[in-house]
């Protein structure tokens, strides 16, 4: 049940294995470039701009939609620098690692009942451990570029990566609890089906009762994007770039894909886990109308979580090192180790 | 079949080749990076025979979790970015033979063990050889007293960790 059956289904014809797998790699080298370009358009150009008073691009295409296009081919059109006593091999695979870990985490998104590239029993269990992997990237390049501002970043990011990793782990342990399963098909399909108090009008979407998990969740998600006010591995005004400053052309490209497409699968995940996914309450789950109508409903739950993530992002100035370090610790561990408690002491009592 | 032994023999060709480069570079940096290419071959082996939950612990723990480590302590104490001489080690021989010595071990101990069991790669019901579920019930019920065993030990190992950093603080 993949996203083959919706292919064979629309075309009414037999696909083979190697064909499959061949389409799906195809749709996500689709989906991950796409999702960074609409997030980086709709927000990073435009909600920013509005927010500050001004328009943003607008010559670009009607309204500055081409904008990021155009930079994209002007980004591949430059030179392909290395540093004189860069380390070259590591250097070059660098962004690649990151980019081949934001990709292997669409892999298990579920978009309607068949619209999935795989479904995984250990679905979100799956995501977030392809998702820790961009941190080798992130220090192979902070290290390759021979710059101490870029092995700083790389520093920087490796601390923080840690820190939030498990936060954002613990808040999805609330979900899953609640859920029974670690498969994120059958997570939607438990808040589409469940009840509140008898009462099954809008299903059960777990941010009524995981809101704590949801919130640990969007701090974490904020802070493994390396998102403001989480930035300091990258921050500008201090390390001009972090384990970015030495990239130039298609591979710091690379980063910025790596950097909005994760982005935007950690919101995917967020409207999985706490928002119902690509499900309504309402009408027959194994409809197949749902391959068509689950994309659209997806899009729409992930922009609102996404417009949630860069609105803290354009409002909230940087934390310093030892602030960042004290909220993981100190506030978003505990809290979400006893959100854990508590949810079992209720699928116990309950 | 064939299919598993061909992609089992990639793996286990680019482990080993993987394997002996972590220990014969000469930059301890690319040892850590060769390092990361062995274990994403076990989890690939794991995958390979259908233990899900172990491949992506292993992802998760080993690739996300100490690897890291491992880079960000290289990272932290090292600044050159030549070649490094003291990785050449003196008990080079020695090490070697220790190596050698444990592989010995290993290999007596599997094949006298796995011998002439079979797995079956053909469960009934078409059902997938191992769930998360039932990694956990077994977890939780046959060996939940080597689990709590492990879990004190790592606190342990933890507590004692976090007395040494504090002492070399305070003097």
């Amino acid at each position: 049940m993949t996203a083959a059956t919706v292919l064979s289904g629309l075309l009414a014809v037999e696909v083979p294995y190697w064909a499959s797998a061949i389409i799906k790699v195809g749709i996500i080298a689709l989906v991950v470039p796409t999702a960074a370009l609409v997030l980086g358009y709709v927000f990073l150009l435009k909600m920013m701009s509005f927010m500050q008073s001004r328009l943003g691009p607008m010559e670009a295409g009607p309204y500055g939609t081409l904008q990021l296009l155009a930079d994209g081919l002007k980004f591949i059109q430059k030179e392909d620098i290395f540093p004189a006593k860069a380390d070259r091999t590591v250097f070059a695979l660098a962004p690649l690692v990151v980019l081949v870990s934001t990709f292997l985490i669409y892999v298990v998104i579920p978009t309607g009942p068949d619209a999935v590239v795989a479904q995984l029993d250990v679905g979100i269990f799956y995501a977030l451990a392809v998702s820790s992997l961009s941190v080798v990237g992130i220090l192979m390049a902070g290290w390759a570029s021979a710059n101490k501002y870029a092995l700083m970043g790389g520093l920087r990011a490796a601390g923080q990566l840690i820190a939030y990793e498990l936060p954002l782990v613990l808040a999805v342990m609330g979900v899953v609890i609640q859920a029974g399963t670690l498969d994120l098909q059958k997570i939607v399909t438990a808040q589409a089906e469940g009840e509140i108090f008898g009462w099954g009008g809008i299903g059960n979407p777990f941010i009524l009762t995981q809101f704590v998990g949801f919130f640990i969740f969007l701090v974490a998600v904020q802070a493994e994007t390396t998102q403001p006010p989480f930035d300091m591995p990258v921050a500008e005004s201090e390390i001009v770039g972090g384990y970015q400053v030495e990239y130039t052309g298609f591979r710091f490209l690379f980063f910025f894909m790596g950097e909005f497409g994760t982005a935007f699968a950690f919101a995917a995940l967020a409207a999985v886990l706490f928002l119902g996914g690509w499900a309504l309450p309402w009408g027959d789950l194994t409809h197949w109308g749902f391959n068509i109508a689950g994309p659209v409903i997806m899009l729409v739950k992930v922009l609102a979580v996404a417009a949630l993530i860069f609105w803290f992002r354009f409002t909230y100035p940087r934390l310093r090192e030892d602030q960042l370090q004290r909220l993981a610790w100190k506030f978003l561990i505990p809290l979400s180790l006893v959100n854990i408690v508590v949810t079992g002491i209720f699928k116990v009592v309950l | 079949m064939i299919a598993e032994h061909v992609a089992f023999g990639i793996i286990a060709a680019v482990m080993v080749a993987s394997a002996l480069r972590v220990v014969t570079t000469r930059d301890i940096m690319h040892a850590a990076l060769y390092l990361v290419i062995v274990l994403a071959g076990v989890a690939a082996l794991f995958l390979l025979v259908g233990a899900e939950f172990t491949g992506i612990t292993q992802v998760l723990i080993y690739i996300g979790a100490v690897i890291v480590l491992f880079l960000f302590g290289i990272m932290l104490t090292r600044t050159d970015f030549d070649q490094d001489e003291e990785t050449d080690h003196k008990r080079k021989f020695p090490a070697i033979l220790t190596a050698l010595l444990l592989l010995a071990v290993m290999i007596g101990a599997l094949v006298d063990r796995f011998e002439d069991v079979k797995l079956d790669a053909n469960l009934p019901g078409g059902q997938t050889p191992q769930t998360t579920a039932q990694v956990s019930d077994e977890l939780f019920s046959q060996y939940i007293v080597p689990f709590e065993a492990v879990s004190v030990l790592l606190l342990a190992a933890l507590i004692g960790a976090i007395v040494i950093a504090r002492r070399e603080e305070g003097g």
